[in-house]
């Protein structure tokens, strides 16, 4: 298959040398070094199920969305990875390494196991809720929000909890109370089907959103109108 | 009244013995055998399961003319009128009788009102009168066990996918979850009124024929790709392409089979999208594509290259199978009769709404 000949052929000798470390849906991550520093490599690969420029068009329009959404954040001071370099012609970003990190998946899934401290969990959903608010105060919407792209750096307590936001590889920019609201429904849907029993936690969740959001009543209103659409389609077209 | 130990115990022999005689052939020989009847959208099929064995399988389709689609009270009517003839071609390729089987399963939902009340009602009937009990199965559900019970699958992510439905599923405690699925409009639902827009047929259906024009295909025009998370969203690249096809066509930069192409190359693209990033989340190494679009070639050809490149195994049916048919409600049926379900005569009402994930699946742990 030509196509797939020519993009073997180009892989960046960085690469080569890196560590790979997950693949994920979107992504290849490496983790690597960039003048001097230890930093993550997200590639983005030419997916071979697609055609060529089906392919070609949204992946560079996803690496473009990831950067600007990331450095959108940072300026607002929302603890995101920094961007060091992006090189176009592979689809390459490079972002900090969040070294001392756990996914709040994996956190949220052993504190329900070892069943200990509720008031912990409690804490981060607050934390949650407001980074979310700070974002889309922004006009940032993630576009992927789950609980395995957000990260908790570890040795911080309870007060000082540290959440960094990952993964913007579906972001955009948006004032739309309505983009809002599918983000945080994405949110519910993934957050729900991946942490059975956890409805409490979520609407704790969604009431530190409403405390900590400007412009939250509007976009809790369209989360509303959003979860009763899935419900609704007609079978009739 | 003291009557030797010896004769009671040989008297309740000879009673167990006669008893014995009298039960049906399945209970006899410890087997169960389920009929389930389908009936939720334009194909209505009666099918019966033996203890994973299909034993039959009939169904017919309720096709319109080129350009139109399928309404609620004529799709019933066609239902009607064929239900009972179906109904006995499934009994005797089976070579079964009424007193062989143990369970009546039928679709509660979701889908159309009408056929699904047309369907229900000789369900009920018929369980009445051969005194059986009865089973209300979620249409999603006799997906997924009939996708189960033919490739084998052990705990796949599913991909389930047909004119009414477009949603990608795991297993987890006890439910199917649904991790994405359509916001808005089904994918088979955005390809059958695409059809209809370029009068292509309905003849076997509208997604095979686009499917085949597709492959004449050679320009692919840019159309819009939206993927919201786990989510996707078929409407916007409806009108999109509904407005192409009269602009393009009538300026002759494109050919309907261009059209066909393009829509399937992106549709694809945004499915196998979704499925990968559930796989990713679940840490999933198997794939299985249940429902009507998954009979698509194309669409088994792309996923199984995204399984290749993961690692991960893909699981398809043929046709008989992936679109809708009875003895997939039997199979459901079967799974939830053998664990206890029953559904009441006062319950087996029908719902045009119900959640793939509304139902404990206490079949499997």
């Amino acid at each position: 298959m030509d196509h797939s000949d020519s993009v073997k052929a180009s892989v960046p000798s960085y690469l080569k040398e890196a560590q790979m470390i997950k693949q994920g849906a979107e992504a290849r991550v490496y983790r690597g070094t960039f003048l001097g520093r230890s930093v993550i490599i997200k590639e983005r690969f030419p997916k071979l199920y697609r055609h060529p420029e089906v392919d070609e068009k949204l992946t560079r329009r996803r690496t473009t969305q990831e950067v600007r959404s990331i450095l959108r954040c940072r300026r607002a001071g929302i603890n995101a990875p920094v961007v060091y370099f992006v090189d176009y012609t592979t689809h390459c970003i490079f972002l900090e390494d969040i070294i001392h990190s756990v996914s709040v998946k994996d956190h949220i899934a052993s504190a329900q196991a070892s069943e200990q401290n509720p008031q912990h969990l409690q804490t981060l959903a607050d934390k949650i809720g407001e980074t979310l608010a700070q974002m889309h105060d922004e006009d940032v919407i993630h576009g992927d929000l789950t609980t395995s792209n957000m990260l908790l750096v570890s040795g911080a307590e309870d007060q000082n909890m540290k959440l960094v936001l990952i993964d913007f590889g579906l972001s955009y920019i948006s004032a739309l109370p309505e983009d809002k609201g599918v983000d945080l429904y994405v949110l519910e849907k993934a957050f729900l089907s991946t942490h059975p029993k956890t409805e409490t936690l979520f609407e704790r969740l969604l009431k530190s959103y409403t405390a900590s959001s400007k412009k939250s009543s509007v976009v809790l209103k369209k989360l509303d109108e959003v979860r009763l659409r899935g419900r609704k389609r007609s079978m009739v077209g | 009244m003291n009557f030797p130990i010896n004769f009671i115990q040989a008297f309740s022999k000879a009673i167990l013995a006669v008893v014995m005689v009298l039960q049906p052939a399945s209970v006899r020989s410890n087997m169960t055998v389920v009929i389930g009847f389908e009936g939720s959208a334009n194909k209505i099929g009666v099918g019966i399961i033996r203890d994973g064995e299909v034993l039959s399988n009939p169904r017919r389709t309720y096709i319109t003319p080129p350009g139109q689609g399928f309404l609620p009270g004529e799709t019933a009517k066609h239902h009607r009128s064929v239900i009972l003839t179906v109904l006995q071609e499934a009994l005797d390729e089976a070579g079964l009788k009424a007193e062989d089987i143990d369970c009546v399963a039928y679709t509660k939902g979701p889908g159309m009102g009408a056929p699904l009340v047309t369907v229900a009602i000789v369900a009920r009937t018929v369980a009445q009168l051969w005194g059986k009990p009865l089973l209300g199965v979620n249409h999603c559900i006799g997906h997924i066990e009939m996708g189960r019970l033919i490739t084998n699958a052990q705990n796949p992510t599913v991909l389930y996918v047909s004119g009414g439905n477009t949603q990608v599923i795991a297993y987890s405690e006890r439910r199917y979850r649904i991790f994405g699925e359509t916001i808005d409009i089904a994918v088979g639902n955005c390809l059958d009124r695409f059809a209809r827009v370029i009068k292509i047929s309905n003849d076997p259906s509208p997604g095979y024929n686009i499917e085949q024009m597709a492959k004449k295909g050679t320009k692919y025009i840019e159309l819009p790709y939206t993927v919201k998370g786990m989510d996707v969203s078929f409407s916007g690249i409806l009108s999109y392409i509904e407005d192409a096809a009269h602009k393009m066509l009538s300026t002759s930069q494109c050919t309907p089979e261009d059209l066909c192409f393009s829509l399937q190359e992106t549709v694809f693209a945004m499915l196998v999208e979704i499925t990968e990033r559930a796989m990713a989340h679940c840490g999933s190494q198997e794939v299985l594509i249940v429902g009507g679009v998954g009979c698509n070639l194309r669409l088994q050809e792309m996923m199984g290259v995204m399984c290749k490149e993961r690692g991960a195994r893909l699981f398809a049916t043929d046709e008989s199978f992936c679109i809708d048919n009875g003895a997939m409600i039997a199979q459901a049926g079967w799974e939830m009769f053998c664990s206890g379900h029953v559904t009441e005569l006062s319950d087996s009402w029908i719902t045009q709404r119900y959640r793939t994930d509304e139902v404990e699946v206490t079949w499997r742990d």
